[in-house]
C-alpha cells in the first residue's frame, strides 16, 4: 500500500512538472497523436509531451519494459490513468496498434514477433491498420475470401479489404487472409502482419458523410508475406481475430474514456441552445424528457461497467454481462450525439467554419461519424445475435 | 460507493433467495388472491421471516436491530420480488423505519425500532391523494394547537394500510402558497376516533386503503420530525422507498426474463424452436442489456442509503430505470408467451399486473425525470 503511495504522489509530481500546459486542454480529432512515418505532430508541445511519455514507457505502461512499456501493474496502471485523467493529460499516443494488435500479440505473438513490433508500437515508429472487412465480408467477416496462396516460404496474397482505417497513413497492416477454403469457414483463416509498402498493395481512400475520408479500400495484388508474419497458428487466424475484436469492442463500449474530455457537458447544450422559463426550466418538454433520461441511462451504464468490474473481484460476478457492453454503449452514444445536434437546431447541421463554431462543427461531425460506433468492430445486431446465443442460451437461428 | 455485494450481503440474498423459493412461490401469491385474503400475505410467511431477522437487517444495532444497511433491504426485496411475495417488510421497512430512523427522537426511536426488528409492529405511509404520486401537493390538513393536533382529509391508495398497527400520515399544518413549506408529519394509530378505514382492490391483490379522518385528534408528541418543516424528511422517507420498491421491480423482472427465455427454449412453431428467431432472440437480448444497466443504478442507489448520500438523483434514476425496464420485460413476456400468456393459469399476468402498481406507486417514469430534470436544473 504504502508503495502504491508513493507511486501515486511521484506519477503526480512528475506528470505536474512535464506535462506542458496546452497537452491539458480538450483536445479535437485531427490533433490526436497517432505516429507513424508519415507522421507530423500538430505542435512542438505534443512532440515534447510525446517523447517525454515514450521515454517513461507511459504510452504503454502495462507493457513489459523490454517491448516498450514500463511494466506497471493493473494498480500502479489505474494510478496512471486516474491522475492523468484527473490533471486533464491527453494521451500521448493513440491507434490500432496500442489498442488492438498490441494486446492480441501480448497473447498469440512468438517472441520474435513481440520483441520485434511492441517497442515500435509504443514509441509510435510504426502505424497500424486493421485488414478485416471485405466487400462482400462485413458482419460475415468469417466468409472472407482473400486469398493466400501457399509458395514454400511465404504467402502470395490476391484480394480487396474494405475500411482499413488511415491505410493511406499507415505503416504497416495487420490483416485476415484465407490460406484454405475447405470446410468451415472460420477454419482457414491465418492472421498476417505485412509492410505497406510491400509491392502490389494499392491503396483508396474513401470519401465519408463527414467529408473525411480516414476509411480506404485496399487492393492487394500479388503481395508477398514472409511466414514469419503469421501470427498464431496457420488457420487458427479466426481465434486471433475474435481476441481483438474483444480488445476493439471494449474500447468502443466506452469510447469517451478513450477520448479527450469534451468541453461541454450534454446539459450544457440545453442551456446554450434552447429557450427556458425563470426557473431555469426547458420550454421544450420533449428534449427535457430526452435529456433526462439519457443522463439517467448513461450514468446506469458507466456503473454497470464499474460493478462488473467490482463483482469480478469479488468473485460474484455473471460473466454473461460482458456481452451487453459494445451493444449498450454504443447505443447510447449515438442517442446521445443525436440528442445533443437536436438541441443545437440549425447549429448542429452546419458545414462552414465561418458560420459555425468549431464546437458545433465538431458535433456535427461527431453525430454523423459516430454513427460508425454501432456498425464497426460487430453492429448492434451481431451483438444481439452474441448476448441471445451466450448469455441467454438461445438456439442457432 | 461499492456495487458489488460484500459477503455477508451475498450471504443474505442466497438465503432468502431459497428460502423464498421453497416457502413463498408465485402459487402463495394465487393462493392468497383466490382466497379473497383481506390482508394480502400470509400471516405464516411474515412469522417466518420476523423469525429470520428480516425487518431488523435496517435498524440500528443499538435499538436491536442488525445494522446491516440498506443493501440488505434491497436483496431481500428483489428476492421476494421473483416470486411475487408480498409481506409487510417493504412498506414497514423501507417506508417506516426509514422515516424513524431519520426523523424520530430519541423517545419514538427507542419505542418503535426496537418493535420494527422484532416484528411487532407493521407500518404504512398514508401519503397520496390522488390517482398520481406527488411529493408535495398535500391536501390533509391538520390543526396544531398547543399540544395537540388535530386532522381533516383523505389520503389515497395506502399500501398495507389496512394491516399497519402504525400509520406515518403526511399532512398540510400551513396553509401557504408555497407547496414546500408547512408540511408535517404525524405517527396515527389507525384505531383512533374519527378515522375510516375502506378496503380498495388492486389488480396486484396486495392491501391497500383509502382513509378518512375526521377530526382526529392525537397529541403533538406524535409529530415525526419538525413540525411545519417535514417535506425534507417526507422527500427522504419517500426516496428509501422508491429505491427499495425499484429493488423489488427489478426481481420481478429477472423472474419474468427468466421464464420468458425457458419458453422461448421450449415452444415450437414453423418446426423450430421459436427463440431461433432472431425477431425475439434480439427482443430478448435487449431485455437482458436493460435489465443489467437498470440493476447497477438501484445497487448504486441502494449503497447511497448506507452511505449517507444525497438519494433525490439516485432514487429518481434507480426507480425510473426499473419501471422502463419491468414494463418492457413483461409487455414482451406476455407478446413472446402468445395467447397462452394472458390465461390466469400462467403465472406471467400476476407480474403485469404487479409492475402496473409497482410503476404507478412511488412515481412513474414522468414523475421522476421531470424531478430530475429540475433538480439538475433544466
Amino acid at each position: 500500500m504504502t508503495d502504491l503511495t508513493e507511486f501515486k504522489q511521484q506519477t503526480t509530481e512528475w506528470l505536474e512538472a512535464n506535462c506542458p500546459a496546452s497537452m491539458r486542454k480538450i483536445q479535437i480529432r485531427s490533433e490526436g497523436v497517432f505516429g507513424g512515418k508519415q507522421f507530423t505532430f500538430p505542435s512542438d508541445d505534443a512532440k515534447l509531451w510525446f517523447d517525454l511519455m515514450v521515454d517513461k514507457g507511459w504510452t504503454a505502461p502495462q507493457w513489459a519494459k523490454e517491448y516498450g512499456g514500463a511494466g506497471l501493474s493493473n494498480d500502479e496502471a489505474k494510478i496512471l490513468n486516474k491522475e492523468m485523467d484527473r490533471l486533464g493529460c491527453r494521451k500521448p499516443l493513440i491507434g490500432h496498434g496500442l489498442w488492438m494488435l498490441g494486446p492480441a500479440l501480448l497473447e498469440y505473438g512468438t517472441e520474435a514477433q513481440k520483441l520485434e513490433h511492441l517497442p515500435k508500437i509504443a514509441r509510435g515508429e510504426i502505424r497500424w491498420c486493421q485488414g478485416y472487412s471485405e466487400p462482400g465480408s462485413g458482419s460475415d467477416l468469417a466468409s472472407l475470401r482473400c486469398k493466400a496462396e501457399d509458395l514454400g516460404d511465404h504467402y502470395l496474397l490476391n484480394g480487396q479489404k474494405s475500411w482499413t482505417s488511415d491505410g493511406d497513413k499507415a505503416d504497416w497492416i495487420f490483416c485476415l487472409v484465407r490460406t484454405n477454403d475447405e470446410g468451415i469457414k472460420q477454419e482457414g483463416i491465418t492472421f498476417v502482419l505485412f509492410d505497406m509498402d510491400t509491392p502490389g498493395i494499392t491503396v483508396r481512400p474513401v470519401p465519408l458523410i463527414t467529408g473525411e475520408s480516414h476509411f480506404c479500400d485496399t487492393f492487394l495484388d500479388n503481395v508477398k508475406v514472409p511466414k514469419d508474419q503469421v501470427v498464431g497458428e496457420i488457420g487458427k487466424g479466426w481465434s486471433v481475430a475474435k481476441a481483438l475484436l474483444v480488445h476493439e469492442r471494449t474500447m468502443m463500449a466506452d469510447i469517451e474514456k478513450n477520448m479527450p474530455k469534451p468541453k461541454y457537458s450534454v446539459d450544457d447544450y440545453a442551456k446554450n441552445y434552447l429557450a427556458s422559463d425563470d426557473n431555469g426550466r426547458l420550454d421544450d418538454g420533449l428534449i427535457r424528457d430526452r435529456l433526462a433520461e439519457h443522463m439517467m441511462r448513461d450514468s446506469a451504464i458507466k456503473l454497470t461497467q464499474k460493478r462488473a468490474f467490482e463483482e469480478g473481484m469479488a468473485g460474484d460476478f455473471d460473466m454473461r454481462v460482458a456481452t451487453i457492453f459494445k451493444y449498450i454503449g454504443t447505443e447510447e452514444k449515438t442517442q446521445k450525439d443525436t440528442l445533443i445536434t437536436d438541441m443545437m437546431g440549425m447549429a448542429g447541421a452546419g458545414w462552414d467554419n465561418e458560420n459555425f463554431s468549431v464546437d458545433e462543427q465538431t458535433k456535427t461531425h461527431e453525430w454523423m461519424s459516430n454513427k460508425a460506433l454501432t456498425i464497426a468492430g460487430g453492429s448492434s445486431e451481431v451483438q444481439l445475435n452474441v448476448i441471445s446465443k451466450r448469455a441467454l442460451g438461445l438456439p442457432e437461428i | 460507493m461499492p456495487l458489488a455485494l460484500n459477503e455477508e450481503q451475498r450471504m443474505l440474498r442466497d438465503t432468502a433467495r431459497d428460502f423464498l423459493q421453497d416457502n413463498a412461490p408465485v402459487g402463495l401469491m394465487r393462493q392468497l388472491r383466490d382466497d379473497d385474503n383481506v390482508k394480502g400475505y400470509s400471516e405464516d410467511l411474515w412469522q417466518q421471516m420476523i423469525d429470520m431477522g428480516w425487518p431488523a437487517v435496517a435498524i440500528p444495532e443499538q435499538y436491536g436491530g442488525l445494522g446491516f444497511g440498506f443493501v440488505g433491504v434491497g436483496a431481500i426485496l428483489q428476492e421476494a420480488g421473483k416470486t411475487l411475495a408480498n409481506s409487510p417488510f417493504f412498506n414497514t421497512v423501507a417506508l417506516g423505519a426509514a422515516a424513524i430512523i431519520h426523523g424520530g427522537n430519541e423517545q419514538q426511536q427507542a419505542d418503535l425500532l426496537p418493535k420494527i426488528a422484532h416484528g411487532e409492529m407493521r407500518l404504512a405511509l398514508a401519503h397520496e391523494e390522488s390517482n398520481h404520486h406527488k411529493s408535495s401537493r398535500i391536501e390533509c390538513q391538520c390543526i396544531i394547537d398547543e399540544n395537540q393536533l388535530t386532522i381533516n382529509g383523505c389520503k389515497q391508495f395506502v399500501a398495507e394500510g389496512g394491516n399497519a398497527d402504525l400509520l406515518i400520515v403526511s399532512l398540510r399544518s400551513q396553509p401557504t402558497s408555497k407547496s414546500a413549506e408547512g408540511i408535517t408529519l404525524a405517527l396515527v394509530d389507525p384505531k383512533t376516533p374519527g378515522i375510516t378505514v375502506k378496503k380498495i382492490t388492486m389488480i396486484d391483490s396486495r392491501n391497500y386503503v383509502h382513509i378518512d379522518f375526521s377530526n382526529v385528534t392525537i397529541s403533538t408528541d406524535n409529530i415525526l420530525g419538525k413540525a411545519h418543516h417535514g417535506l425534507a424528511l417526507l422527500d427522504k422517507t419517500l426516496d428509501h422507498g422508491r429505491i427499495c420498491l425499484a429493488a423489488e421491480m427489478l426481481g420481478g423482472a429477472q423472474a419474468m426474463l427468466d421464464k420468458t427465455v425457458e419458453y422461448l427454449k421450449d415452444r415450437e412453431q414453423f418446426g423450430r424452436k421459436i427463440g431461433a428467431f432472431q425477431a425475439l432472440q434480439h427482443r430478448a437480448a435487449k431485455m437482458f442489456a436493460e435489465l443489467e444497466i437498470a440493476k447497477s443504478a438501484v445497487i448504486h442507489a441502494l449503497s447511497a442509503i448506507d452511505h449517507d448520500e444525497d438519494l433525490a438523483m439516485v432514487a429518481s434514476t434507480a426507480k425510473t430505470l426499473a419501471n422502463d425496464t419491468y414494463r418492457l420485460i413483461t409487455d414482451e413476456a406476455v407478446q413472446m408467451h402468445g395467447g397462452i400468456g394472458l390465461t390466469d393459469e400462467m403465472d406471467v399476468g400476476f407480474y403485469l399486473k404487479r409492475c402496473r402498481v409497482s410503476i404507478q406507486s412511488l412515481g412513474d417514469s414522468g414523475f421522476h425525470k421531470n424531478r430530475f430534470a429540475t433538480i439538475q436544473h433544466f
